[in-house]
């Protein structure tokens, strides 16, 4: 049973990864006038133009096009920007290790402040203490990240001086210098994120608390935490995983946001200066990896389902 | 203290409102003017005092509010107006046919406005409207999950099926019975959509991908802040301080309107 639906959803995800990247295609490349034209902007010779044109194969059929540069993204060969005559591939593989921090240590700094933070506003929600938390979280929720990334920037780079207001050191050159770069990015990403993670927190606690099975394991000794521990942590993973499978398109954006704030040489920043410089191959190339990334890790959050929840598994309910 | 929730909300959507309403016709001083009076201290006659271009930070805020509102208001309802039927009708129809916009809906859900607006932004340029076609976008598989899942409920009713089965037309039922019985959620997911919104809103023209410089964003606002962090960082104080006060109420109300759809949920959250 279980095999079969995630064949099914395996089979959907194909599908949708086709058609984003379709989406995709279609929407850099369905521009009123002459793409080429537009790269270059209206101050090009004709024959510039002509010869980018054909460089990009644009005079042949839209279908043909894509089916190329599908058939080349799929090994990992997106083309040359037209800007700096680089492979997509390599300018993209140089970028993705701070993108991959960023989001990485952003949600696991979330999830690790979220837990204790909701569970421990939904225990003391009848208390002054619990409701703070708990109005501090609807706080956090209407924060944009970058705002929270220029304040840590005003009150520990600016005022305290204790660390860099931005730029990146790779972890191969010192982990040290790593990590004063990394630490404001990755607490202004997670303090947003751990404010909705730690709603969810809540609210799953809180629900766990009512259930019956929770008063029985209280009434035979139990302690609130205790019986918290021993029944209420599958419940918490299942809302955990909506969350994060929720969240996760927000993070990725919140993460190109973030690397803007604080200079930081991701894929975020790369796609917005190819957005600036029209350079479509590498934003349709961009774009591409982060939407698949986002369908893909949505499959695995469903899986990850159909292993945690016993109820899913009858297939009583989907 | 009982609707507290509610009260808040539609207070901090009031602050917004009367600012727009304010920068409709009036702001104290033009708001897009470069003089040589920068980064003025506040005080009198410039209360926030001004940015680095020399231009009344008040007068900013308040210009601000207006396409703050506008991109919301236009790009929620245009998800709504494009959601709901499709949701509705995932919901009516069974079968395959059915399954099809939920299904689609799921794709639009790996692209946030952000991506969206980015892709716009690379193909046609940054502007207001591609700013707000972007988030519509973004926002319509949120309408469509919604629309489909109280739709799905509504047609379990027994006076629905009654109509169903004495032979009332599809459209009519969808009409009279299953837009009523949801428009409550609706509106729920109205609110919350509107509070994301606007924080989209402020991350795209902080990217320098929403409106233009003629138009004083709260975003953009902050992105010239960043220029002035070491010396003035009261800057970036103010038009943060509005997208946050501005979301907060969209989203307390949408709070405020879950609790009294239904009072049995008011614990959880």
């Amino acid at each position: 049973m279980v095999l079969r639906r995630v064949g099914a959803r395996a089979a959907w995800l194909l599908a949708s990864l086709l058609l984003a990247s379709l989406l995709i295609f279609a929407a850099t490349n369905a521009l009123p006038g002459d793409i080429a034209q537009v790269m270059l902007g209206t101050n090009a010779a004709p024959g510039e133009v002509e010869a980018l044109r054909e460089r990009l194969g644009l005079n042949e059929p839209f279908l043909v096009r894509y089916v190329e540069w599908l058939g080349g993204a799929l090994q990992f060969d997106f083309g040359t920007s037209h800007i700096s005559g680089r492979s997509v591939t390599s300018l993209i593989s140089s970028r993705l290790e701070v993108s991959l921090w960023l989001a990485g240590l952003g949600m696991v700094v979330a999830i690790l402040v979220a837990l204790p933070v909701g569970a421990y506003s939904a225990m003391r929600r009848r208390h002054l203490d619990g409701t703070v938390v708990s109005v501090l979280s609807q706080v956090g929720l209407a924060i944009p990240a970058f705002w929270a990334g220029i304040w840590l920037v005003i009150i520990f780079a600016v005022q305290l001086r204790w660390l860099p207001a931005g730029g990146y050191v790779s972890h191969w050159d010192g982990i040290g210098q790593w990590a004063r770069h990394m630490i404001l990015p990755v607490t202004s990403l997670a303090l947003v994120q751990a404010s909705v993670i730690s709603r969810y927190v809540r609210s799953s606690v809180i629900e766990v608390s009512h259930e019956d099975y929770f008063r029985t394991a209280r009434s035979l000794g139990w302690s609130r935490s205790g019986a918290l521990m021993r029944h209420g942590l599958r419940n918490i993973a299942i809302s955990l995983l909506t969350v994060i499978g929720l969240q996760l398109a927000t993070l990725l954006v919140g993460a190109i946001i973030i690397e803007q704030v604080f200079a930081l040489p991701g894929l975020g920043s790369t796609l917005l200066l190819a957005v600036s410089q029209r350079d479509l191959v590498v934003v349709q190339a961009i774009v591409l990896l982060l939407v698949w990334a986002v369908l893909l890790i949505n499959f695995l959050v469903d899986v990850a389902y159909q292993l945690i929840d016993p109820r899913l598994r009858r297939g009583a309910a989907a | 203290m009982k609707r507290a929730t509610l009260y808040v909300g539609l207070s901090l959507i009031a602050i917004v409102v009367l600012l727009a309403a304010v920068g409709l016709v009036w702001t104290p001083f033009d708001p897009t003017a470069v003089t040589n009076n920068r980064l003025a201290k506040p005080g009198w006659p410039h209360l926030l005092g001004t940015d680095g271009f020399g231009a009344d930070i008040l007068s900013r805020i308040i210009s601000g509010a207006k396409i703050c509102l506008l991109v919301g208001i236009v790009s929620v309802a245009a998800a709504a107006v494009i959601g709901v039927p499709i949701g509705i009708f995932a919901g009516m129809v069974r079968g395959w046919l059915g399954e099809i916009p939920a299904r689609l809906s799921d794709i639009l859900y790996g692209f946030p406005a952000l991506l969206l607006a980015i892709l716009f932004a690379a193909a046609l340029g940054g502007s207001t409207w591609t700013a707000m076609l972007a988030i519509a976008v973004a926002t319509v598989p949120a309408f469509v999950r919604i629309a489909r899942a109280a739709t799905l409920q509504v047609m379990s009713l027994g006076y629905v099926e009654a109509a169903r089965l004495s032979g009332t037309p599809r459209l009519s039922i969808a009409w009279r019975h299953v837009l009523p019985n949801i428009a409550p959620v609706l509106g729920v997911q109205a609110s919350v959509s509107f509070g994301i919104a606007i924080l989209a809103e402020a991350g795209l023209s902080y990217l320098g991908l929403g409106s233009g410089p003629q138009q004083p964003t709260w975003g953009r606002m902050l992105r010239e802040a960043q220029d002035w962090l070491f010396s003035e960082p009261l800057l970036a104080l103010w038009p943060g301080l509005a997208i946050a006060v501005a979301t907060m109420g969209f989203n307390l109300l949408g709070d405020g309107l879950r609790d009294l759809l239904d009072p049995r949920l008011r614990e959880i959250r």
